[in-house]
């Protein structure tokens, strides 16, 4: 049944409970997150107004995705970007490796991009000889460390000011050791600006994708990523296929629930709009402007009118900072890119429902993350979707490794389950001896266990319900 | 609506039925204490939830058209449970998509009703208090407000009893941690929202936790009962109807 090993989620998180040090640093930073938002919408009237319209908008451009790629493709070409497209993520990777080898590029400044951690760029450029440098204060603090990032927006959240500073005072050439914040910045700011002048590339990734300017939109607050796509002589940027917009009025509302759900800005404190590269009467700006866009499961998705909304993802973050899993557990306990509820929709979808499995049973459905995200995705809906994909291969989808999670076990008992449950008399007799003997039932008998590690056994009530009902005899219809 | 109604329909549901029957009991006299009389058909079991969120939707549709064919009567049917209410109002339409009885199931799903919102909504009811002061705390069940749609109906009938003292939980939207099969299958993160969840209603000093959802009281309770907690949970029909019934 199964097609490959299950990573167990169960196992990574329970690791992950036993740090407190990374459960309060956690708690601490997604609470901040959680009021900053507040703050940001104090009337929950506008706040909806705000969803339905972003909600809308990302709607509508997945209706006409295809379409919209198509022009987005031809504008971008118009203005000078060169466009590439990628199925897979080994075929983004040698795309970039082949701009960099045709320009005879060795160094590569990086913007902050999630897509280039779905593909692994920096490994593979290394392995290349090509050094890859995160220019981004918190991709670059992981980078140090040799870490992936743990929250989409804020790669760095799951370590605090001290580790940082020891981490620092030994990873940074001449640097002295010192738990002062603006000191720490200004380290990390010397090295990166001699990065910046003497790169020969620059990367980035891309908030929104204008179709009908052909113009690629980047938010950030460091001003990095302005650096990494203006001042090495080529800058490549990579997105996955759904970013694109129809026309630019769109980017508005949707940059401002973006930063307002991420970090509680209203604003950010840059805003690029990329439309080329440098202009022959221009002074600055890269001579090669080139985009990568990546597909890696994402067509498949589209395809699903159900999980097609799982595209929506305007990847702000808000859905993990809300999460009472991932609160307590951090990013890394998913080992995926995408951590977080929408990770728990994603990754799956990308690797694989088997596999995943256990993740995507890593929810008590509860909710939260529906509830803040700006642009409606029922991710509650989608994981329910994605357990019937587990345990069905028939349900007539393109969903990748449908049926591979299932076992004859849990076949059958759901099969026993709904037996008893819908034929009233088996019903009738298990209650009779659940109520008589379920008190009677070991702790530590299978599943009954698992409740009982942090709670007492549950015990019946002596008469049930139905019981009494009928005792009372009348209330029938 | 404007003529209230006179009869209705009674749903136990599972954990009711088996664990919290005085709940069920009390959520009955309510209603009749309200005016309404109530019809509890013979042949309950459960609403098929499990094995909806777990993806076995032919199992859970088998359970469910038992279920619904139980109720044929245009009369609301009501839950002291705001989980099966929402699985029975909100995903039976998902569940039966494209099934032959669609529109009996739709139909069937418009009736539904969890207790409180029918006491409060429906039908508007005046609660006089005749028990003695106490401090209580709310538990919101996910469910019941993110999928129903609750919209403060219970916490509005506490707020009707004039020695009753309601202390706000400091997370009250966090999820308890019971979540179903998630209590079973990630017992050791389902455990820790268990324990912050009961620490959290033994900060408030309330001397009773209530909840319109079975499930989030098992769990609580059995999280409180391990720490020894002198705190106990009630399910909220319980609690109106011991405070409210003339002795």
């Amino acid at each position: 049944m199964h097609a490959e090993k299950e990573i167990l989620f169960r196992d990574s998180a329970s690791k992950a409970l036993l740090d407190p040090q990374l459960r309060a640093n956690f708690r601490r930073a997604m609470d901040g997150l959680i009021t900053k938002r507040r703050n940001q919408f104090p009337d929950p009237r506008d706040l909806q107004d705000l969803r339905d319209l972003s909600t809308a908008i990302r709607s509508r451009s997945l209706l006409s995705l295809p379409e919209l790629l198509e022009q987005f493709e031809a504008n971008c070409t118009k203005n000078g970007i060169q466009v590439h497209w990628a199925e897979t993520c080994e075929q983004a990777n040698e795309l970039i490796l082949g701009i960099m080898q045709a320009k005879g590029a060795k160094t590569l400044v990086k913007g902050k991009s999630m897509v280039s951690e779905e593909m692994h760029l920096n490994a593979f450029l290394e392995s290349k000889g090509i050094e890859a440098l995160e220019s981004d204060l918190g991709e670059y603090i992981i980078q140090l460390d040799g870490e992936t990032p743990s929250h989409i927006i804020m790669p760095a959240i799951h370590k605090n000011k001290d580790q940082i500073a020891r981490q620092f005072s030994q990873k940074i050439k001449d640097a002295k050791y010192t738990e002062d914040v603006d000191e720490l910045t200004a380290m990390a700011r010397k090295v990166l600006r001699e990065k910046f002048l003497h790169a020969d590339a620059g990367l980035s990734g891309v908030n929104f994708a204008v179709a009908e300017t052909g113009t690629l939109c980047l938010v950030e607050n460091e001003g990095n990523g302005r650096m990494s796509t203006h001042v090495p002589p080529l800058h490549i940027a990579v997105m996955g296929l759904e970013k694109v917009v129809a026309r630019l009025e769109d980017v508005a509302p949707l940059y401002a629930i973006l930063t307002r759900s991420a970090t509680g800005q209203a604003v950010s404190t840059y805003f690029n709009l990329i439309s080329g590269p440098r202009g022959t009467d221009e002074k600055d700006g890269p001579r090669e402007v080139h985009l990568v866009i990546l597909d890696n499961g994402r067509s498949r998705m589209y395809a699903d009118p159900q999980l097609r909304a799982t595209l929506r993802c305007i990847r702000c973050g808000a859905c993990m900072n809300h999460c009472p899993v991932y609160t307590r557990i951090g990013g890394h306990a998913y080992e995926a890119i995408y951590p977080g509820p929408i990770g728990k929709i994603l990754t799956p979808q990308m690797e694989g429902v088997g596999v995943r499995h256990d993740l995507i049973h890593g929810s008590s459905l509860c909710g939260a993350c529906s509830e803040v995200c700006p642009v409606e995705i029922p991710i509650p809906e989608i994981l329910v979707r994605l357990r019937r994909e587990a345990t069905h291969e028939d349900v007539g989808s393109n969903v990748l490794g449908r049926g591979t999670g299932r076992t004859a076990a849990e076949d059958w008992a759901w099969r026993i389950w709904a037996g008893v449950l819908k034929r009233p008399a088996l019903y009738r007799v298990a209650s009779w001896f659940a109520t008589r003997f379920g008190k009677a039932l070991p702790a530590g008998a299978p599943l009954i266990k698992n409740w009982t590690r942090t709670r007492t056994k549950p015990v019946p009530a002596r008469r049930s319900l139905s019981e009494r009902m009928r005792a009372e005899g009348g209330s029938h219809d | 609506m404007s003529d209230k109604p006179t009869k209705v329909y009674f749903y136990g549901t599972c954990l009711v039925d088996l664990f919290f029957p005085d709940a069920g009991m009390a959520g009955i006299q309510l209603l009749r204490q309200a005016g309404v009389e109530v019809v509890f058909p013979e042949g309950q079991t459960c609403c098929g939830q499990p094995a909806f969120n777990c993806g076995y939707w032919e199992e859970a549709r088998d359970v469910a058209r038992t279920q619904v064919a139980l109720f044929p009567k245009d009369l609301p049917v009501i839950l002291p449970s705001g989980s099966c209410a929402g699985m029975m109002k909100v995903h039976y339409p998902e569940l039966f998509h494209g099934q032959p009885d669609e529109a009996q199931v739709r139909a069937f799903s418009a009736r539904v009703y969890e207790l409180t919102q029918f006491l409060v909504d429906v039908l508007d009811v005046k609660l006089k208090d005749l028990g003695e002061p106490v401090k209580v705390t709310w538990h919101s069940s996910c469910h019941a407000v993110r999928d129903l749609g609750l919209k403060g109906e219970p916490q509005a009938l506490i707020g009707q009893l004039s020695n009753v003292e309601l202390a706000p939980l400091s997370r009250t939207h966090e999820c308890c941690g019971f979540g179903g099969t998630f209590s079973v299958r990630q017992p050791e993160i389902s455990g820790v929202m268990s324990c912050d969840k009961a620490a959290d209603a033994e900060a408030t000093g309330a001397s009773v936790l209530l909840s319109t959802d079975g499930g989030c009281l098992l769990n609580v309770n059995g999280t409180l009962e391990a720490k020894q907690s002198p705190l106990r949970v009630q399910h909220i029909a319980e609690f109106l109807w011991e405070r409210t019934h003339a002795r």
